[in-house]
């Protein structure tokens, strides 16, 4: 498989990926090791918050999109890593047996100047239910290999 | 947890700490974040961060486990002096988030939590909406991650 680079992200929709199964059973786990609020743990609590029903943790929602952008593209792109998140937006609760899909978005490539043989990708990654309905909103950079250095690195 | 009226800006708590072993780091990245540098020490060593390194989304994740055990641990000692207990709302969002160095395989980051701002929220009376600023330090003494989040915290009342 070709390996993505630098070169192969340009402004504009980069593509869309999923869709990815939640179960209740994940929704669980993942709350009970890293978010055991109640609002994520139980049901009856959950009904009486804020929320209106248990709801996944924005950061299970979070870390399943780093998951659908590492099946969708990540996994054969010449990344380096990212050196954060600019804004991340919880819009609407994540619920158990939602399937969702992430809409890509480019919104900036640029050439590092401090190690100009890689780029700066910015993404807008858009996370929805299968109703259409948007849960969560992201805006993160990351380094990618030019082709130059690419050629030398990849077998 | 407390109410908006008793958070000051500038107000901090160390809320904890966490040692990312390799094993920890593996098992978060498999599930979630399964790029070559944090799944196996050769890859990690031949990348830029030199080493087995933990996802950020996990850095992030265990930040999260320990703000939440130790508002828990705040509601039990208010609980038991018999005061009024706050349920904070959930949180809109977050920005700023910095992954300033890696972590890596055996560091130990310790995790501070600073009330930024405070605000009334305009769509939702009896809500005030806070802003704390969430940072990690390792063993060395360096930051390595560092995030603004939002919350929405109930008035008294």
């Amino acid at each position: 498989m070709t390996t993505l680079t630098f070169e192969d992200f340009a402004p504009g929709r980069f593509g869309s990926f999923g869709p990815r199964h939640v179960t209740r059973e994940e929704i669980l786990a993942f709350a009970a090791e890293f978010d055991p609020q109640p609002m994520h743990l139980d049901e009856a609590a959950a009904s009486r918050s804020m929320l209106k029903g248990l709801s996944g943790s924005g950061w299970h929602l979070c870390s399943l999109m780093m998951r659908m952008l590492c099946d969708g593209f990540v996994g054969r792109t010449a990344s380096l890593g990212s050196p954060g998140v600019n804004e991340v937006r919880w819009l609407a609760p994540l619920r158990p047996d939602d399937e969702l899909t992430l809409d890509v978005d480019v919104m900036e490539a640029r050439v590092s100047r401090s190690r100009p043989d890689t780029g700066i990708v910015t993404f807008r990654s858009t996370a929805r239910n299968a109703a259409g309905q948007a849960l969560c909103e992201m805006i993160s950079p990351m380094i990618i290999s030019r082709q130059a250095r690419a050629a030398t690195e990849m077998p | 947890m407390r109410f908006f009226e008793d958070m000051e800006v500038g107000q901090r708590r160390e809320v904890g700490s966490f040692t990312f072993t390799a094993e920890a780091i593996k098992k978060f990245a498999v599930q979630f974040d399964p790029q070559r540098f944090h799944l196996d020490e050769e890859e990690g060593r031949k990348s830029l961060f030199g080493g087995l390194a933990a996802s950020g989304w996990h850095v992030g994740s265990v930040c999260m486990s320990l703000l939440v055990a130790d508002a828990q641990r705040q509601m039990r000692e208010a609980t038991a002096r018999g005061e009024k207990i706050a349920v904070w709302g959930p949180s809109p969002g977050f920005r700023d988030l910095r992954w300033l160095k890696p972590v890596m395989a055996g560091d130990t980051i310790s995790f501070v939590s600073e009330v930024v701002s405070k605000r009334l929220s305009e769509s939702r009376p009896g809500w005030g909406i806070l802003e704390g600023r969430h940072t990690g330090t390792n063993q060395r003494g360096e930051l390595v991650y560092s995030l603004l989040a939002t919350a929405f915290v109930p008035r008294r009342g």
